[in-house]
């Protein structure tokens, strides 16, 4: 076969891939997510089809320390969501062995209840070294999701700590999980995942402590000059899984109440600076992409960066002039200004 | 580690059997081996099995049950991957299967069975071996 006919026929393979993905095809959609993990560069072109189907989703972020109960809500979420007709996607992120680079991804047996009905696709990702709570390829993945037309996109990320605040930069609503008796109440004065919440779930609220800890949340709230868009993040106690009348109702408010965040942050300013900062995150992505991974890799290649890892290690160079020399060799002078001024 | 050598598998328990410790142990030891292990807890249905197997792309599923009735669930979830074009997600089975029942879930598509006596390291040598990793959308 000649060259430009296998290029062709490549291109309808793209474009019969992205029509797929937006019909909502579940095996094309996960092959893709699996293709934008493992960084293949044919993925990025079908992402960029795809890419103006994309911003009509609901997307939700669930965080909270490991146990909290996020795969639980979230899947009580899927169901209320499901219960008013709309259709759920599910991106469940648990961390990668730093020393193995294997993983347990666990998440979805809270979820497996929803594993046949067609109305929902969940995801499990690894974080794969990613720091801040998720993975690199949520966001990509969030793409595909909103592509296949899911109404509303749930994101839970890992057991997080104090600094794994990266889930405001892809969701619309945040949701921190807190439980009676983990020092959150101490917690909940420090800066980080407590500052990113839009809504607060006290959650196992029929343990000892969750009246106390309602309580500093709601004071620590009250020590807030202003909320963007007038919304003080509400603080909701959910209890007992194990009465099912109960915990439905208390999660039937909690959904009411991600749907309110929505339509308040629709309707203001607030919208328009949160697509701010994610486009300038998925323009630092592809910048990275585009430019970064290939010098990398091409500095791979012929054993450069093998020689530059040792000069560091051994302290016979810095990693700022190593940087300065690649860019000097790959970027001379003058590229700066051809990027900047295309005219 | 290339990233695009992750090996991606599920670890499920189908049918009425809540004996999990086996299948917690796989997980745990294919996770030391660097794989990304789904693991979707007991009482799962044939059809849950390869639903999750479908959404998260995996290489293989690894079936375990102990209850005697892996002949029709280990065999339907070769049947329903196949049906919805998934027939390259290779599944192996483990856990209480004599071995007369061997040739006949061979012949359904079982492509390794693995029982009790088969060192952890067998198991992670037979998967390297045998399962082509990393994207297959290329």
């Amino acid at each position: 076969m000649s060259k430009p006919a296998a290029k062709m026929s490549s291109e309808l393979d793209e474009r019969e891939r992205a029509a797929k993905i937006i019909a909502g095809d579940v095996r094309t959609a996960s092959r893709l997510i699996r293709a934008l993990e493992d960084r293949m560069p044919a993925a990025t072109t079908t992402l960029r089809r795809i890419f103006p189907h994309t911003g009509r989703a609901h997307i939700i972020g669930i965080t909270g320390s490991p146990g909290a109960g996020k795969s639980t809500i979230a899947d009580a979420l899927i169901e209320s969501y499901r219960k008013l007709g709309k259709t759920v996607g599910v991106l469940a992120v648990d961390p990668t062995s730093p020393f193995t680079g294997g993983a347990i991804l666990g998440d979805r047996i809270r979820m497996q209840r929803h594993a046949e009905d067609a109305g929902v696709f969940i995801r499990s990702l690894a974080t794969r070294g990613s720091l801040g709570g998720l993975s690199h390829a949520v966001g990509d993945a969030i793409h595909v999701l909103d592509a296949m037309g899911k109404d509303i996109i749930l994101i839970e990320t890992v057991g997080t700590g104090q600094q794994e605040v990266e889930i405001i930069n892809h969701a619309h609503t945040v949701i921190v999980i807190l439980v009676p008796g983990m020092g959150d109440d101490i917690q909940a004065m420090k800066a980080g995942i407590m500052e990113i919440a839009d809504i607060f779930v006290i959650n196992k609220a029929d343990r000892e402590g969750a009246k106390q800890l309602h309580g500093i949340v709601s004071a620590m709230l009250d020590l807030a000059r202003e909320f963007p868009g007038g919304w003080r993040p509400p603080i909701l106690e959910v209890e007992n899984f194990f009465e099912p009348t109960s915990f439905r109702e208390r999660i039937t408010i909690l959904q009411q109440s991600v749907d309110s965040h929505y339509q308040l942050m629709a309707g203001s300013e607030l919208m328009e600076s949160r697509l701010k900062r994610k486009s300038i995150l998925k323009l630092n992505d592809a910048l990275q992409a585009v430019l970064i991974e290939p010098v990398m890799r091409d500095l791979a290649r012929d054993g450069k960066l093998e020689a530059m890892i040792g000069l560091i290690m051994r302290k016979e160079a810095d990693p700022y002039s190593l940087a300065e020399e690649i860019a000097a060799r790959y970027f001379p002078a003058g590229t700066e200004s051809k990027i900047m001024a295309p005219q | 580690m290339d990233e695009r050598e992750k090996i991606r598998i599920m670890v499920a328990k189908p049918g009425l059997d809540g004996h999990d410790r086996g299948a917690r142990i796989l997980s745990r030891y294919f996770r030391d081996a660097g794989f990304e292990v789904i693991y979707t807890g007991c009482h799962q249905t044939p059809e849950q099995i390869a639903s999750a197997a479908i959404q998260e792309d995996v290489d293989l599923v690894g079936l375990s049950c102990l209850s005697g009735a892996h002949r029709f669930l280990f065999a339907r979830v070769v049947e329903l991957l196949r049906e919805q074009g998934a027939d390259d997600i290779v599944v192996i089975g483990g856990g209480i299967i004599p071995e007369h029942d061997f040739p006949s879930l061979y012949q359904a598509g079982i492509k390794a069975i693995f029982t009790p006596g088969a060192s952890l390291e067998s198991i992670v040598a037979w998967i390297q071996e045998n399962v082509k990793t990393g994207s297959k959308n290329e």
